[in-house]
């Protein structure tokens, strides 16, 4: 049984321009122990859609679908018990490390309120999971950090605090949007690999939102493709990233620097620009920059349907076979 | 896709800056006592220069006519003040006088102006003390709400009152207050801080109300109460309008933050967001406006304490101006910078204890 | 140092769109502000009686022959109301253009020059914010002599260090702006970056904090005269008036109609440094007013 079944989650924003909608038709699901990557350009709705499951999004959101988590709609809950299950069953870590941990609360304050609270422990069983907790981030001296403030670590042990902070209570889900994008390339790779280890040693579900495929393809179980608040590719890592189905997908590889690439070979980059929220284009949002496009592709949304071993949304589907 | 790690590459991750256990707020305290003792030099030279310049005759004034006719007490005045001695030797023989607690003798009261200063000192500070907690209980807490509910109906009503709020003259509210509670509804007394004929409680901290308490004497306390409430409420005024404003500009600039976002990911109740995510982050704003927020108080307090005959600083600062009362202007400036300026301090080193960050600079 | 062939364009602060709310504020501002400023101007038309004339029946309350009844002397407080923006507004504004100019060219200075010089101004500035607005001021005054003009002197005294602290802090972060730093590097003359560069961009939250200024210069000045250290009897002032009032508070016209007129002209200016602040630099202007 999954983790997390989402089915046509939609969003809509509301901006000084109107109502705007930012996802528009997601399905997925997380199975128990998976790194499920979630890829996309800036805009392309991946982190809202995230947002929308802790109910974090901004006031004056409107927010469809489904999305099952255990027993219940995580979409459909009263906001109390969402808050019972946040940072309990289901947890997130957020892109800057900088910002998302309180300037003025020691890091041992920020590890154990919330642990405190979901799993009553006294003081002193807080700290003692605490200590713990960041041991198992490999953070040095954890004792002494405890007294510390966020401040007074670099950009990559206050990521492994969050993380830390993120996996306190044991969660069954941790949804991580692009943990290390705002770190050195020499620290990103710590912090995966950190990933990847505890979700083995907890059998933790990850949901790992990134917009760059390199991170995906070390650590990934399966891959979603997003583009314009949608789904549309999705399946196994290998199957998407090595033999990419979706036009998109191919673009996106395509774009990647390979270390073999002989100097004749020319990087290619994807015509046009990823379309704004308030201006998705009819059809399948992809097919301005699509060179396989026909006439479908303008008159109707392409419905994420199998084939063969994954879910791909494409009128066309011109590398099948 | 895992690449080997160089030396280089692990070195930032495990770069730690130690502080030691305090994390550096002993020395950051020391730091900001160190600029306000060269301050409160500065003020010393200030007030002693304003002696100076205020024109007097100094023996006449402070010795009464007689004795100024006497000259042997004429020249121990002379001797003792050094006013026959040159200038930068009559600031140190002024200064010698400050730090053995001599700030001279009023030529009004013709008491030690310390003497004065003693008596009229906790009247003042217990009007401020009511004043400023009644003030920043409400100013905060309807900042937070305003800001909380920002942009609602209730937004607008409390950005437009808080604006009013500081526009109003502290001595047009006193007078309405005046004419409203006392002569109209007769809730509240006129002037004074007691009755008039009541005995003052047995001084332990100068203020009547708690030593009404401590002496076990309801009804004096209730009296003295009473007679706080309306120049309180005036003073609170605009230091309630003052809160409102910056409490909410403070509020507003945390309610964006990412860390409030965690905050709630992780689960905590709103309330407790509230409390230990938000209003700490608005913290430092809070309290710096504390300085201003007393600034503020005793600008009001001569005003208020002239309009109900408060027998406190404010008074006395006031005769002291208007009759040329030099040694306690001087005194008074002294004092009221001095506290002043340690308030400033203490503001100061809230803002490292409650801000790490800040302990650095 | 030779000056560039090539034209360069000054730097100019990016400005903010106020929100929407605060149009109404600023607009009322301006209306309130220019209608004193009429009142002002023309008193001598508007007020049906003269300031000093003291021949009408003392403490009558407010009625269609005298809207704001008259005071304890038999003189017409509704005119000496009108009369009384002829004391205040004036003296006001001029002193706080005295002290914008001081604090700013003194704070200019220092933030250009940086090094010993700005130590010294800074540490002098600091002196001056030691001492409470009106002690500071109480004092000044009863050294100069009591009178309007002696009182605004004295609150020029306590002001200036505001600007000081602000044009300081201005000139510090555009001076370090790659922008100016480029055209100090390509030659331009440092009295040329100085007016063209730096100023401008010192100007707005500069002329924000005299808005907000003038309010409380207005406060501070009829509290003054309130003590009877500023305008002296029988000069018709706002906070004379009310002192007047305050005496007499059973017959509660005399002091609360001038009281309300400082209230108007106050709110007024607090309305426009508000918006004003909205739209030159929220973050500068307010950390100054907690300075």
């Amino acid at each position: 049984m999954s983790v997390l079944e989402v089915e046509d989650l939609r969003v809509r924003l509301r901006t000084p321009a109107g109502e705007v909608t930012i996802v528009d038709g997601v399905d997925y699901e997380v199975q128990p122990g998976e790194v499920f990557g979630v890829a996309g350009e800036s805009g392309s709705g991946k982190t809202i859609s995230m947002l929308a499951l802790l109910g974090l999004l901004p006031e004056g959101a409107v927010v469809g679908g489904s999305a099952r988590f255990g027993d219940d709609d995580l979409l459909a809950m009263p906001r109390r018990r969402l808050r019972r299950i946040s940072g309990r069953e289901l947890a997130m870590v957020f892109q800057d490390p900088y910002t998302s941990l309180h300037p003025m609360l020691s890091v041992g304050r920020q590890l154990t309120d919330h642990v405190r609270l979901h799993l009553g422990l006294g003081r002193a069983a807080a700290e003692a999971r605490a200590v713990e907790l960041l041991e198992e981030v490999r953070l040095p001296d954890p004792r002494a950090a405890l007294g510390r403030f966020p401040h007074q670590f670099s950009g990559g042990m206050r990521q492994r605090i969050a993380i830390a902070i993120a996996l306190a209570c044991r969660p069954r889900l941790l949804i991580a949007d692009e943990p290390t994008t705002a770190l050195d390339v020499t620290v990103q790779a710590g912090i995966l690999r950190l990933l990847d280890r505890l979700r083995r040693e907890h059998d933790l579900a990850v949901i790992l939102i990134t917009h760059d495929l390199g991170v995906l393809s070390g650590i990934a179980d399966r891959v979603g493709i997003f583009y314009a608040g949608r789904v549309v590719e999705l399946g196994l890592r290998a199957d998407v990233l090595q033999r990419p189905r979706h036009p998109y997908t191919r673009a996106l590889i395509d774009a990647l620097p390979h270390p073999e690439l002989t100097r004749e070979q020319n990087l290619v980059a994807i015509p046009g620009t990823p379309p704004s929220p308030g201006r998705i284009p009819a059809g399948c949002a992809f097919h301005p920059r699509c060179p396989y496009v026909q006439d479908v592709c303008v008159a109707q949304v392409p419905p994420l349907d199998p084939v063969d071993t994954r879910l791909l949304a494409c009128h066309v589907d011109p590398f099948a076979g | 896709m895992a690449t080997a790690p160089t030396a280089i590459s692990e070195a930032p991750e495990l770069r730690v800056r130690r502080f030691g256990r305090a994390h550096g707020l002993a020395r950051f305290v020391l730091r900001r006592l160190a600029a306000l003792v060269l301050l409160m030099i500065g003020i010393t030279a200030v007030a002693f220069i304003l002696t100076q310049l205020v024109p007097s005759n100094a023996v006449a004034t402070n010795l009464g006519e007689q004795a100024a006719g006497d000259p042997a007490a004429v020249a121990a005045f002379r001797h003792h003040y050094g006013l026959d001695k040159p200038f930068p030797t009559r600031y140190l023989l002024y200064l010698d006088h400050l730090v053995h607690g001599d700030l001279g003798q009023s030529s009004l009261t013709h008491e030690a102006v310390t003497h004065d200063l003693g008596q009229f000192i906790p009247a003042t500070a217990e009007l401020a003390l009511y004043s400023v907690l009644f003030a920043a209980l409400v100013g905060v807490t309807l900042g937070v709400i305003s800001a909380l509910r920002r942009n609602r109906p209730i937004d607008h009503a409390l950005r437009v009152t808080s604006l009013a709020g500081i526009s109003m003259p502290t001595f047009w509210i006193a007078l309405i207050a005046l004419y409203v509670g006392f002569y109209r509804l007769n809730w509240f007394p006129g002037a004074g801080r007691l009755d008039p004929g009541a005995l003052p409680p047995p001084s332990v901290t100068g203020f009547y109300t708690v030593d009404a308490l401590i002496d076990g004497n309801f009804a004096l306390f209730w009296q003295a109460l009473h007679h706080i409430v309306l120049p309180a409420l005036v003073l609170a005024a605009f230091s309630v309008s003052l809160l409102m404003r910056f409490t909410r500009s403070a509020v507003l600039e945390v309610v964006g933050n990412d860390y409030v976002r965690s905050a709630r990911a992780k689960g905590i109740p709103e309330n407790v967001v509230v409390r230990r995510y938000i209003l700490r982050g608005a913290l430092p704003s809070i309290v710096t406006v504390l300085g201003l927020v007393f600034a503020n108080v005793l600008t009001g307090a001569v005003l208020v304490e002239k309009i109900f005959s408060w027998p406190g600083v404010g008074q006395y600062a006031y005769e002291a101006a208007l009759n040329l009362d030099v040694p306690a202007i001087a005194g008074v400036s002294i004092f009221v910078a001095i506290v002043y300026v340690s308030i400033n301090f203490i503001v100061d080193v809230l803002y490292g204890v409650i801000d790490p960050r800040i302990r650095i600079t | 140092m030779t000056d560039l062939a090539v034209e360069t364009r000054p730097a100019r602060r990016r400005v903010h769109i106020p929100a929407a709310w605060r149009q109404p504020l600023a607009i009322t501002g301006v209306v309130i502000a220019i209608a004193w400023v009429l009142i002002a101007v023309f008193a001598p038309l508007i007020a049906p009686h003269g300031s000093l004339e003291q021949t009408f029946t003392p403490a009558q309350s407010p009625s269609w022959s005298h809207l704001f009844g008259t005071d304890e002397l038999g003189r017409d407080v509704f005119s000496r109301v009108i009369f009384g923006s002829r004391a205040s507004l004036p003296i006001a504004l001029l002193l706080v253009a005295l002290a914008m100019t001081i604090g700013s060219v003194v704070g200019a200075v220092a933030g250009y020059f940086r090094g010993l010089v700005d130590g010294t101004l800074m540490r002098l500035t600091d002196l001056f914010f030691a001492f409470p607005p009106i002690i500071l001021a109480m004092v000044v005054a009863a050294v100069l002599g009591r009178g309007l003009f002696n009182a605004a002197l004295a609150i020029v005294v306590v002001a200036w260090p505001s600007y000081a602290r602000v044009s300081r802090g201005l000139v510090l972060s555009v001076g370090q702006s790659e922008y100016v730093q480029s055209a100090r590097l390509l030659g331009s003359s440092s009295r040329r970056t100085l007016f063209r560069d730096v100023l401008p961009n010192v100007a707005g939250p500069i002329f924000v904090l005299a808005t907000l200024d003038l309010a409380n210069a207005i406060l501070l000045l009829a509290g003054l005269s309130f003590l009877g250290l500023g305008a002296q009897p029988p000069q018709a002032e706002w906070g004379s008036m009310v002192a007047d009032g305050t005496q007499y508070f059973q017959w509660w016209w005399i002091g609360t109609f001038p009281g309300l007129a400082i209230f108007t002209v106050v709110l007024a200016f607090n309305f426009l440094g508000d918006s004003l602040r909205d739209v030159f630099d929220p973050q500068t202007a307010r950390r100054v007013e907690e300075s």
